[in-house]
């Protein structure tokens, strides 16, 4: 079809935006460490069979308790297993919890929101009135009920967050809704004659996904910290397997004579919520052109 | 016989305040091929009468009246019927082309889909109609633009766009609301020059709602001349010109600017508000001609001359006459 030289790279609309916004992103630090903190997580969890020096179960009764050392970095529980490996498996079950409740919630959650928000009329009230309902509930009540009914596993808890984590979204994608409802190239679609599902799925989704994309980045942490609150109440993943919370309620008993073996998962749930906190903040910034600076 | 013809069309909107009667009682024909100028001030119901005949309207409008398309009547039609003539045999121009385009696709992907929706056509067949139709509202570089994104085309161009997606599947009429007040002087002379490019080639029959006269006197055949929902003067373009007989009407040509012809005419007042139904000439609070019988009946349309219908107790084409 069209030729192609040397300049056509420049001339490239997409590249272009695509540089734009690399620039965007790249002037802003705190969204990069939060980028390479959140990657390296994703990747700890990914490859922890193949990083991980130990087996997450594996039991050295030669150092029960015992402190950082050439053998174990970040020491030993109570059981002689070794605490950086159980921290890199354990990002496996935060990481999963956090990605797919959020997909969960989303899946749930956009198709309700866009159509109580392009509808209005009763639809959108009753939407509208249960999710506030369902908000008056605080996030963390909601998880630790819904996972209590559906029994304590790892899946259990995602569903858990992911339901959970819906009438806050609800609310955002029927707002987008009805604000996008108004576009101006909404209105020229339907004098265009096209169907309700053609204007939701390519005039309306589209044009939420930066919105959508930045409450992803919102909703991954608090569904990271959803998962080790699960854990730690026996509600999520049951041990022997690692996650982190797990590796905090392990650690109750033993605070007063190894407070470390609750400060490693802690610091670990600290940085994995906060970097991807920090990558959703610059991620809103570039994304949004309004606040360019 | 005419392509369209609208009866009695009243669009009322319950609002807070009460039902507002946004048009009142207005009828009118289009003959295939011809240009007709809808002319009035803001909020006068030009847009609105236009807009009720494809039920573009929000649902606080309630719409009544007949109009018949190609044997139809529109207003009386399902949302389906409806969709397969949006857009297929009456398009819309809009008065906005810097937000009416989604700015998240391609323009040619947009002018495509209503290509591949209404007339079934191939992803490549609609790509190459595209380029053609880009080319026809004179987009230079077609086959470069149709892979541009919105955001990187001028307001003139994006109108163009619009037009090009209005035109894609050969409509028997085109709606064009202001398709020129967002743009400056020169690229409205374009797309006006354009305008008639296309009823001369593609024998379109267009309508072309605007404030502006100036705009209508360049190539509208006749003038529908609304004030607060009603039709108040009809006429062809030259007779309107000549010898407009509703002072409305003439306190509108007062208002065009003309080289030379010193300081501009207003008309005193503003736009009454359309809470209640009238029970007097609309006009009457601001019409220097206005008299006892203005402000006590409401004047009916009455045909003037051939084909020159007035709704005045006192019409004339001069000023000073009343």
């Amino acid at each position: 079809m069209g030729f192609v030289d040397a300049t056509s790279t420049l001339i490239n609309p997409r590249a272009r935006r695509r540089r734009l916004l690399r620039k965007r992103f790249l002037r802003r630090p705190l969204a990069i460490v939060g980028l390479i903190v959140a990657l390296t997580f994703i990747t700890c969890a990914i490859f922890a069979p193949v990083i991980a020096p130990y087996s997450a179960s594996a039991t050295d009764f030669n150092a029960l308790l015992a402190h950082s050392s050439r053998h174990h970095l970040l020491g030993t529980d109570e059981l002689g297993r070794d605490v950086l490996s159980r921290i890199l498996w354990g990002a496996r079950a935060s990481i999963e919890a956090g990605v797919f409740s959020t997909l969960l919630a989303m899946t749930v959650a956009v198709p309700i929101g866009i159509i109580a928000g392009y509808y209005r009329g009763w639809v959108d009230a009753v939407i509208a009135r249960v999710t506030d309902v369902l908000l008056a509930f605080p996030f963390l009540i909601v998880a630790v009920g819904l996972a209590a009914i559906l029994g304590p596993s790892l899946k259990n808890a995602t569903i858990a967050l992911g339901i959970g984590a819906a009438p806050a979204l609800i609310r955002v994608a029927r707002g987008e809704a009805l604000a996008l409802r108004e576009e101006d190239y909404v209105r020229a679609a339907v004098a265009n004659g096209a169907s309700d599902l053609r204007i939701l799925t390519r005039h309306v989704f589209p044009n939420m996904l930066s919105t959508l994309i930045v409450q992803a980045t919102v909703a991954i942490p608090a569904a990271i910290i959803g998962e080790a609150v699960l854990s730690f109440l026996g509600l999520g993943v049951q041990p022997p397997t690692p996650s982190w919370g797990v590796m905090l309620a392990d650690a109750q008993s033993y605070l007063s004579q190894a407070p470390r073996l609750a400060v490693y998962p802690g610091v670990a749930i600290f940085l994995c919520s906060l970097s991807f906190n920090l990558l959703g903040d610059g991620l809103r910034d570039i994304l949004d052109p309004r606040t360019t600076r | 016989m005419s392509l369209l013809e609208v009866e009695g069309l009243s669009v009322r909107f319950d609002t807070d305040d009460g039902p507002v009667h946004a048009v009142d009682q207005l009828s009118f024909t289009l003959a295939d091929g011809e240009v007709l100028g809808v002319v009035g001030e803001s909020g006068c119901g030009k847009s609105v009468s236009f807009m009720s005949l494809l039920r573009l309207l929000p649902e606080t409008a309630s719409v009544s009246g007949a109009a018949r398309f190609d044997g139809i009547d529109l207003l009386a039609s399902s949302n389906a019927r409806l969709r397969t003539i949006r857009g297929r045999r009456i398009a819309f121009v809009f008065q906005e082309p810097m937000t009416s385009l989604n700015p998240a696709f391609k323009v040619g992907n947009q002018i495509g889909e209503v290509l591949r929706r209404h007339l079934s056509l191939s992803r490549g067949d609609a790509r190459r109609r595209t380029i053609e139709l880009l080319d026809l509202v004179r987009i230079p570089s077609p086959e470069r633009r149709v892979d541009e994104y919105p955001h990187q085309l001028s307001g003139g161009m994006r109108q163009r766009v619009m037009i090009a997606m209005a035109l894609a599947c050969d409509p028997k009429i085109l709606i064009a609301d202001e398709p020129t007040t967002a743009l400056d002087v020169t690229i409205q002379a374009g797309i006006l020059d354009l305008m008639r490019d296309i009823r001369e080639r593609l024998g379109t029959a267009i309508v072309l709602i605007t404030h502006n006269l100036g705009v209508v006197a360049d190539v509208a055949d006749r003038v529908l001349v609304m004030y607060a929902g009603r039709k108040v003067e009809e006429a062809p373009v030259h007779d309107l010109f000549a010898r407009p007989q509703h002072p409305y009407t003439v306190g509108l040509l007062g208002a065009v600017p003309r080289p030379g012809s010193g300081r501009l005419q207003e008309i005193p007042g503003r736009v009454p508000s359309l809470v209640e139904l009238p029970t007097a000439c609309a006009f009457a609070p601001r019409c220097p001609r206005a008299d006892q019988l203005s402000h006590s009946q409401v004047p009916e349309l009455r045909e003037i001359e051939p084909r020159h219908l007035v709704a005045c107790f006192h019409p004339g084409p001069d000023a000073e006459a009343a």
